[in-house]
């Protein structure tokens, strides 16, 4: 039998639907239907300035939007080869890291309720709120970002930011234990995850699946770690590896990685540097408010770069960070002049889906939904 | 960091674990290297790409045993006109290198698929917004399109507004 599950089943995330031959209930052929949310945007940032192509980038995958407003800044600043000061670099690391931590939760809050545990939800979402709060008072938005800029960020932190953030980080590895003591000795959660929906780590390699989904067969690879970015060099953290490569193995590697991303986080309070949070490059960065009323070369400045934009040297660059999905990536080709001549996102959901046709042929039905909550897809980011 | 000049000298690069194998395997391959801030691109001959990927993922030294990322850049209406980009990245030795390989209006490339099963999705993606077409692959339709739509819109003469 041909069973149609999605575009608009609950349990698939958004807009993916699957195509299923069954037979009874198992699962003889699985094919994704994607494509439900594709908006171009790798077009539209053809049409646009550079420094405007940092808010489309909020809205790929729109669960970890400051990742990839990190990626994409990270991507152009190679281009130019501008250095960033090192008090913009540990405010990155240490949203991003929040960042991480408000993406695990909806995805455990929405994975367990998938498959059936209906109160983790409240609790998860819960701490999420507490993220978002802190997003807001940084940026001014909740989800859609947009706080870091080419060379830089927006905005100094407000002032008495940091209080808050310390009081969340102390307080959340106590709300880790409570997800851990309703989820992981959980005999019903057990069932329903340890042994489902199997990869081997040859398969996940050649599938091309990165993040917690590689580290859950055990792949024992990080980008923060293995190839840094943005100053994680500067950071002690382990990464979480499991070697069971079922639902579970990913489930533990996502709960552990929170945990260790809320030590990044204190880390980072702990050592932030002072200084500016803009790199010195007057043509590519907005300069001050004040500046402008007072000083006739900042006011130039600003009007060249609102209206004409920067000149980016002619190359192209392929920059990839850890997003809490696995490895994201941005290519960016400059022809040298103010637009980019190609953006192009490597989506880890993108790869991570093509798993599921090997992790659920042969097995159950119900065993689908908690495969699809185990890889942990954005549709956003997949369809772009 | 101010930036420094490409370096596109096949001798000045011959270090890099890939391309040394590369061309220990078959010079006439390689059309050329470029490397600029800090990455490593390498030009393969079009009907080569196959050989050349599965050379690499499998070298006992640096094996490049994970596929990153398949895509396309459209240089409309320079010739050759499609640039497919190979990104691979070498999990044991955390080495990335760049493959490409250029296209002209023809538009037809060997799959990869054989070497890494992960290709299906890009080239799919690349074949749906561009209308390259990969030879051997086992599924190539529209992805992220509608099966019925017309053109290919990240062409430099597709519109941005799409066709009124």
């Amino acid at each position: 039998m041909i069973l149609n599950m999605g575009p608009h089943h609950p349990s698939t995330h958004g807009v993916l639907r699957l195509i299923l031959e069954i037979d009874g209930e198992t699962i003889v052929r699985i094919m994704p239907d994607i494509g439900y949310l594709h908006t171009g945007i790798e077009k539209t940032c053809e049409a646009k300035f550079y420094q405007q192509v940092v808010p489309l980038t909020d809205r790929i995958d729109y669960l970890c939007p400051l990742t990839n407003n990190l990626c994409y800044v990270l991507a152009v600043e190679k281009l130019l080869g501008l250095e960033i000061p090192p008090k913009a670099q540990w405010m990155r690391v240490m949203l991003n890291e929040l960042t991480r931590i408000n993406s695990h939760l909806v995805w455990l809050g929405t994975h367990a309720l998938d498959i059936g545990a209906m109160s983790v939800f409240l609790y998860c979402f819960r701490e999420r709120e507490d993220i978002l709060r802190l997003f807001e008072m940084v940026s001014g938005q909740r989800m859609m970002t947009s706080y870091f800029r080419i060379g830089g960020l927006a905005l100094e932190p407000p002032l008495g930011f940091f209080k808050p953030v310390r009081e969340f980080a102390n307080r959340f590895p106590a709300k880790v234990d409570e997800y851990e003591n309703l989820l992981t000795g959980n005999p019903i959660w057990g069932m329903r995850t340890k042994g489902v929906a199997r990869i081997t780590a040859e398969d996940a390699v050649a599938l091309g699946a990165s993040g917690p989904t590689l580290r859950g067969s055990g792949v024992d690879f990080d980008l923060r770690r293995d190839m840094p970015y943005s100053g994680y060099e500067n950071f002690k953290f382990k990464v979480p590896v499991s070697q069971d490569g079922d639902v579970f193995a990913r489930y533990i590697c996502r709960v552990r990685e929170m945990r260790e991303s809320i030590a990044i986080v204190q880390q980072a309070l702990d050592g932030m540097p002072e200084g500016r949070i803009k790199a010195d490059a007057p043509k590519v960065i907005l300069p001050d408010r004040e500046k402008m009323k007072t000083e006739m070369e900042a006011l130039i400045y600003h009007f060249k770069i609102i209206t004409e934009g920067f000149a980016v040297p002619e190359g192209e660059v392929y920059q990839a960070v850890e997003s809490p999905r696995g490895e994201m990536g941005y290519y960016v080709v400059s022809d040298g002049t103010a637009k980019p001549y190609r953006v192009h996102m490597r989506a880890a959901c993108l790869a991570n889906l093509q798993l599921l046709p090997a992790m659920c042929e042969g097995r159950l039905l119900a065993d689908v939904v908690a495969a699809i909550g185990s890889i942990d897809i954005v549709l956003g980011e997949i369809d772009r | 960091m101010p930036l420094l000049p490409a370096v596109t000298e096949l001798e000045q690069l011959k270090a890099h674990p890939a391309l040394a194998k590369l061309l220990a395997w078959n010079s006439g391959a390689v059309e050329g290297a470029k490397f600029d801030r800090d990455e490593l691109t390498i030009y393969i001959e079009r009907s080569s790409i196959g050989d050349a990927c599965g050379l690499l993922r499998d070298d006992r030294d640096c094996p490049f045993n994970f596929l990153v990322d398949v895509t396309c850049v459209d240089w409309y209406p320079k010739q050759p006109r499609f640039e497919i980009v190979y990104h691979l990245l070498s999990l044991s030795n955390k080495e990335r290198v760049r493959l490409k390989v250029r296209l002209d209006d023809s538009s037809e490339i060997d799959s990869v698929t054989s070497v890494w099963p992960a290709a299906n999705y890009f080239e799919r993606e690349v074949y749906d917004l561009f209308g390259v077409r990969f030879n051997g692959h086992p599924y190539l339709r529209r992805l992220l399109m509608p099966e019925d739509w017309e053109g290919y819109p990240l062409r430099k003469d597709y519109p941005v507004e799409g066709y009124r």
